[in-house]
């Protein structure tokens, strides 16, 4: 018997179909998208202003406030400030936004990780870490890095202001179903190879829109291999590929990170839940739009040459010729040349953080590098962990210490140099190696030039004064 | 009277070009400007960093910064426009700008949904019309909303899909969130049963 007709008859599902299915309040049709349920809905001050005015204008409430969770993160500064002072706002509108969604959350009976919470911090760092974020669940947040929480085999992505007034208000949205892609990563990676690398391998092959219209799982060897800070990294950047979603099925690496978590569930119900979550995985046949393989033992340490992720190259290979205008423009704002490799470029900035790369496995892998060695001469090297917890995690840890002895600065938490909207940026001109996501023009301030790279590369470009191959400094710097 | 030029069902225009792939919604509005709690206004910010010079002064030479809004309400850009952030400020940002259609061949799946939502109609064009539009910028075209058709005059006219209810929408007026309170009877029920 195979184990589709053995188990229900009916065809087989994946991953996504079952979470989907799970959560359709009114199906499809011709004329009407479905209404998808959704679990948890993540909020932050950039995109939810204009949503709460729609509510205000239309005297509307928050249908599950108990099923909203709120932090303040991209607008906020990462300087230190004493307790009773005024936080050190880059601006009277940061100021403003972070006050309106204190306002807006108090008003609407919403828990919002705002300044003093044990909890505040990145938003796709917190919900994990809260363990509200939870296998088969449906997430959503104004924000398109919420696929990270796909890692926990939720469906989570990000929706516009438009639509997070919707979930507001009704806790639905309006979906037709995506498609599916596979992408497979089978086989074992070289010694010193992060999940960001995975992940920049992964963008380099399908492209920039390589995932538009799907709904990535990940799967294969390489990807179970992964703890959750990794998995976490890999469907981070779905989005970077064009994707609505990335998920990987619970497993008992997942199970082990939520147990005892704030918010899981406690006793029977823990037991329970186990059984439930280890039970979401595509069955065997399960049909994908699109099937991608990737050897993982062919994968190297990563850096982008461009203005685009899908522009992702072995740190030590010749940057590719251009193969368009596209390329030639991102080539001359870069100022790198085809054929030259990215390694040897002169570094201006360092950044370690971002909901891809500030956990505490993030940081102890730049840490490990940092060891004992000093930031080159005239690099600034700045370190910033995606939460409150992870900032004393690492202080308990000692890793704090490791950084600010290499001369780097060691930051509160939040989004920081990844947006650049909070005053951490680059200035014109500078080149950046970041474990951030996006590499776009002026994406860390107008003018500067983003290689991006896992945080061994980046903290290893931090020591060097600029871009090498992150091996030739993985032996510790003195026995 | 309604103004004219946030009807969208027909559209006559010429055509903005932009020949380039891959325009991230950073380039439509860099984030740095998100700090803003209102929706309105943003069209002095649209393409930013490509208008203004560091001080914050128009550059002479962008045609963006001398552009008649109301003859060109089109916008014509490389394939994968509005990549990266799920920002709507980057459709409010081109609705204010005075645009009520972009023309690609292919769009991001949150800027599109997030600008049939606000008025800028997201059209994907065939690939030989997707060239032609761009080799031929400033043309003058004709959107007709209700048969999906663009006319390109001397071109490749061509038929475009959209989303039937984003079309009703953007037809009649119907708000997507009045239709979903419409159906609090079955999230009651779903909630009921997912307790």
């Amino acid at each position: 018997m195979s184990p589709e007709t053995k188990v229900t008859g009916k065809a087989p599902r994946s991953l996504f179909d079952k979470v989907w299915d799970a959560h359709q309040v009114r199906a499809e049709t011709a004329e009407t998208p479905g209404l998808l349920y959704i679990d948890l809905h993540l909020v932050h001050e950039v995109t939810s202003p204009q949503a709460f005015s729609v509510l205000a204008e239309r005297g509307l409430r928050v249908r599950r406030p108990d099923r909203t969770l709120a932090t303040i993160d991209h607008a906020t500064p990462t300087l230190d400030f004493a307790a009773g002072d005024a936080p050190p706002y880059a601006t009277a509108a940061a100021r403003n936004q972070v006050e309106t969604l204190q306002s807006n959350t108090a008003k609407h009976g919403i828990t919002l990780h705002g300044w003093g919470s044990g909890h505040r911090g990145v938003v796709h760092v917190i919900g994990p870490e809260l363990g509200a974020t939870q296998p088969g669940m449906t997430i959503v947040c104004g924000d398109s890095h919420t696929a990270t929480h796909g890692a926990f085999g939720a469906l989570a992505f990000g929706i516009g202001t438009t639509e997070v007034g919707h979930v507001l208000a009704s806790q639905c949205l309006l979906q037709r179903k995506p498609k599916s892609m596979r992408i497979t990563v089978d086989g074992e990676t070289a010694p010193g190879i992060s999940a960001k690398d995975i992940i920049l391998t992964i963008i380099a092959e399908i492209g920039v829109d390589g995932g538009t219209g799907c709904v990535i799982e990940y799967a294969g060897s390489a990807i179970e291999a992964l703890d959750m800070e990794g998995r976490m990294t890999v469907c981070n950047m779905s989005i970077e590929a064009g994707a609505r979603a990335g998920m990987i099925a619970p497993d008992e690496t997942t199970v082990a990170w939520l147990e005892g978590r704030e918010q899981v569930p406690a006793g029977p119900d823990w037991d329970a839940a186990i059984k439930r979550w280890t039970a979401l995985r595509s069955d065997d046949g399960a049909p994908f739009d699109h099937d991608v393989m990737i050897d993982a033992a062919t994968i190297r340490p990563m850096v982008t040459w461009g203005t685009a992720p899908d522009t992702g190259i072995a740190v030590n290979a010749p940057i590719p010729q251009p193969r368009s205008p596209s390329h030639r423009k991102a080539l001359a704002y870069m100022g790198l040349e085809a054929g030259m490799p990215v390694a040897g470029t002169p570094v201006d900035q360092v950044f370690i953080g971002s909901c891809t790369n500030s956990r505490i496995t993030d940081l102890r892998e730049a840490a490990a590098i940092m060891s004992g060695r000093r930031v080159a001469n005239g690099i600034r090297a700045l370190v910033v962990p995606g939460s409150v917890a992870v900032r004393a995690q690492a202080e308990a840890e000692g890793l704090d210490r490791i950084f600010t002895d290499a001369g780097a600065e060691w930051r509160q938490p939040g989004c920081s140099m990844c947006i650049a909207m909070n005053g951490d940026r680059g200035e014109p001109g500078q080149l950046v190696v970041s474990t951030s996501n996006r590499n776009f023009e002026g994406r860390q301030g107008p003018g500067v030039r983003t290689v991006l790279a896992s945080p061994a590369t980046a903290a290893a470009a931090a020591i060097a004064g600029h871009v090498i191959d992150p091996a030739e400094l993985m032996e510790p710097a003195h026995a | 009277m309604p103004d004219q030029t946030d009807n969208i069902r027909q559209i006559d225009s010429r055509t903005f070009v932009i020949d380039q792939e891959d325009i991230d919604t950073d380039q439509i509005i860099p984030a740095r400007f998100l700090t803003t709690t209102s929706r309105d206004g943003l069209g002095k910010l649209a393409f930013h960093d490509w208008r203004y010079d560091g001080d914050g002064n128009p550059l002479e030479a962008v045609s963006l910064n001398s552009l008649d809004t109301a003859e060109c309400r089109v916008l014509v850009a490389g394939r994968n426009f509005g990549c990266g952030s799920s920002r709507e400020h980057a459709p409010w940002a081109l609705h204010d700008f005075g645009f009520r259609a972009v023309i690609s061949s292919e769009f991001a799946d949150i800027f599109r949904s997030n600008s049939a939502r606000n008025g800028l109609l997201p059209i994907m064009a065939p690939e030989a019309a997707h060239n032609w539009l761009l080799a031929n910028p400033g043309v003058a075209i004709k959107i007709d909303l209700a048969s999906q058709h663009v006319d390109l005059g001397n071109g490749p006219g061509f038929d475009f899909a959209i989303e039937p209810f984003a079309k009703h929408c953007l037809m009649e007026g119907t708000d997507p969130l009045g239709f979903l309170l419409g159906h609090a009877d079955d999230i009651d029920a779903y909630e009921a049963a997912n307790a």
